[in-house]
């Protein structure tokens, strides 16, 4: 655990870059320090490892305070990852990652080996083990700082910006193996970000900072989207904080209508049946192996002839689906909204289909979930 | 100089040991000394005016001021002193390297990027650890890049030092050739010492490529006929191999 005691910054300058920062930061989860830009987010970071000292007030590391330690020593325990990597231009990758153990006098052989196995960890191939840090992009850059961060295996883990500098895809998938990489380590992480969204997607606890270096609110992300503390709280949050609270729900609680749902070598006569007994004014059409081929309308049924399998009409594509055990409310939502028939279809892992939910009984879930606690405080599936 | 040929043959044969392989001996170790010297000076004095920033303006004025001075009245102040010793033209040989050499270091550890030094300090480097294993090195293409600018000048002006009898290439062009009215010593000596400058900076080129396997490289030129490839792969390679070298220092007499 890293706690903060009455903090404060005051740069020679004058600038007061932290005002009486109070702070517990728990061991083993990952907490985001977000905020606009010159708000103090870095200066706090900083202080943890003693790159920077508070002006006032103490910073203890589990229970020792960070003074009563050698710095070099400190930062040696404490990874560290910074925007443009940082990496050494004149190292190998190899030879990156393996800086700490160096410094902690491991034999070359160790460090290598521990280099290789990182390098595995965070996603990176065997062969650029050689190359040079200006022969990567820009993500393998990133892995390659995040892989010299956890060189030593530190408890604690610092990350500041890691992820801004690199495009959106390739951010989003250095999110995912963050998120794969923290439930296999459990490392104790501070990360700081500007990016609300990147915040609530990797943030166990979120403390946001208002300019002026203090603290607004600190909560999980599900509570802070619910409650924003105050006005720049929700200002800093954004507009569509209520959809986006919709991430921490799971869809595996929608109901699921499995009736609208017919093989393409059904007639027409039987589907107009289905149509009728349950009112639906539109079908789902799969195929042998339940993939999902398109949509019918109730419409198109009733001019249709009889005879004809509902494979051989014209169907209306079924827009893109939703994990049924992994993603959220927020994904059928987007789903349901996107789709030409208004409805939703629910997947298993491999691409059947389970079933169907439309707007309205999306809506229902939304408004049972509007004003309850969130179940489950971790992000639900890859849109949170 | 008559109707005498330009070089003569057999002159060369006869005088290939003396004087003509003593003369490029010394030419070389007047040379060479004063580029280790200040480059074993400047390093130093460089890391300073970094750590030192006031320091810098001072000791940049005053080496600029020595470098202003003509080489051959610093040979004529010293001869009082060291006399006619390798002294005379060693030190101030060494202060022209100086005046080189001190801007590349303290422009070549300014460029080392300000995340690649606050990622070393987070990983526990100490200053010293941190200067000698990421400063120093991550500088060393641009200290390189002055090395080469100060040892092509270093060669040259080492003639120069011939005029008030310290030896070297020149003697052999002042004395063999100039004196007697006799063009074929002046024709080695000029050959010689080019030919010097240029495997000295021909062997600096492949101690930067050695050294520093990390710099980027310009991309091969395939495919392309041989000429236009070296061309370009020339003036690739010179702009990346002289990032800092201070305009104006190319040559001087
Ligand atoms: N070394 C410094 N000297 C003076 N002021 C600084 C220094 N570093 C940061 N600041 C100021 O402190 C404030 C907070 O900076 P920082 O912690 O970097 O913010 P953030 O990381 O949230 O963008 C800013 O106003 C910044 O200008
Ligand atoms: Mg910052």
């Amino acid at each position: 655990m890293i706690t903060f005691d009455g903090v404060t910054k005051r740069y020679p300058d004058g600038n007061v870059a932290v005002d009486h920062l109070d702070l517990e930061i728990p061991a083993g989860q990952t907490t985001v320090l977000v905020g606009p830009s010159g708000c103090g987010k870095t200066t706090s970071l900083r202080m943890i490892n003693r790159m920077v000292e508070p002006s006032t007030g103490r910073i203890r590391v589990d229970g020792r305070d960070v003074r009563d330690q050698d710095p070099a020593e400190l930062r040696r325990s404490i990874g560290y990852v910074i925007q443009q990597a940082g990496l050494f231009p004149h190292r190998t990758v190899a030879d990156n990652i393996a800086t700490v153990p160096y410094l902690l006098g491991w034999d070359r052989r160790r460090a290598r080996t521990r280099a290789h196995e990182l390098m595995e960890l965070v996603g990176l191939d065997a062969d650029l083990a050689r190359r040079y840090p200006h022969q990567l992009s820009g993500g393998q850059q990133q892995r390659v700082g995040v892989a010299r961060a956890l060189a030593a295996d530190p408890p604690v883990l610092l990350m500041d910006e890691p992820f801004s500098a690199v495009d959106p895809v390739v951010r989003t998938s250095l999110q995912d193996e963050l998120l794969r990489l923290q439930q296999e380590l459990h490392k104790t992480i501070v990360f700081v970000t500007h990016d609300i969204d990147e915040a609530v997607r990797l943030g166990d606890t979120i403390a946001v900072f208002r300019p002026g270096g203090r603290l607004a609110q600190a909560a999980a992300p599900e509570r802070l989207l619910a409650e924003p503390a105050d006005d720049f709280v929700e200002g800093f949050i954004g507009y569509d904080r209520g959809v986006r609270r919709l991430s921490f729900f799971p869809a595996r609680e929608l109901r699921l209508r499995g009736d609208a749902v017919l093989a393409a070598d059904t007639p027409v006569a039987t589907a107009r049946a289905v149509a009728a007994g349950g009112g639906e004014p539109w079908l789902l059409v799969v195929d042998d192996a339940r993939r999902p081929r398109g949509w019918v309308s109730a419409d198109l049924l009733t001019t249709a002839d009889a005879q004809t399998p509902l494979g051989d009409l014209p169907l209306v594509g079924f827009g893109h689906v939703f994990t049924v055990e992994d993603d959220s409310l927020r994904a059928a939502l987007d789903a349901a909204v996107l789709s030409p028939a208004g409805r939703a279809v629910g997947v298993t892992q491999d691409g059947t289909v389970v079933g169907v939910v439309a707007q309205s009984e999306l809506g229902e879930a939304i408004w049972s979930v509007g004003n309850d606690d969130a179940r489950d405080a971790e992000p639900v599936g890859q849109d949170g | 100089m008559g109707d005498q040929p330009l070089v003569r043959w057999d002159w060369i044969a006869s005088h290939l040991v003396d004087p003509i392989g003593t003369r490029l001996l010394e030419h070389l170790q007047l040379s060479i000394t004063p580029i280790l010297l200040g480059l074993l000076l400047a390093l130093p004095l460089g890391v300073a005016c970094v750590r030192w920033r006031a320091l810098y303006p001072p000791v940049f004025t005053t080496v600029n001021i020595l470098y202003a001075i003509p080489s051959i009245a610093l040979f004529f102040l010293l001869l009082p002193y060291t006399s006619f010793s390798a002294w005379t033209a060693i030190i101030p040989l060494t202060v022209y390297t100086l005046a080189v050499l001190v801007p590349n270091v303290v422009d070549g550890l300014n460029q080392v990027p300000d995340h690649v030094r606050q990622a070393a300090e987070a990983m526990g480097f100490g200053p010293l650890r941190r200067l000698v294993q990421v400063e120093l090195p991550v500088a060393l293409p641009v200290v390189i890049a002055g090395l080469r600018v100060a040892a092509v000048a270093t060669i040259s002006m080492v003639s120069v030092a011939s005029l008030v009898g310290l030896g070297g290439l020149g003697q052999l062009i002042l004395t063999e050739g100039f004196r007697r009215q006799f063009p074929t010593p002046i024709v080695v000596g000029i050959v010689l010492s080019v030919a010097l400058a240029f495997l000295v900076d021909g062997l600096l080129v492949l101690l930067q490529r050695w050294w520093t396997p990390w710099t980027p490289r310009p991309a091969r030129a395939g495919g392309r006929n041989r000429r236009s490839a070296a061309a370009s792969t020339a003036a690739a390679s010179s702009a990346a191999d002289r990032p800092a070298a201070p305009e104006g220092r190319r040559r001087r007499a």
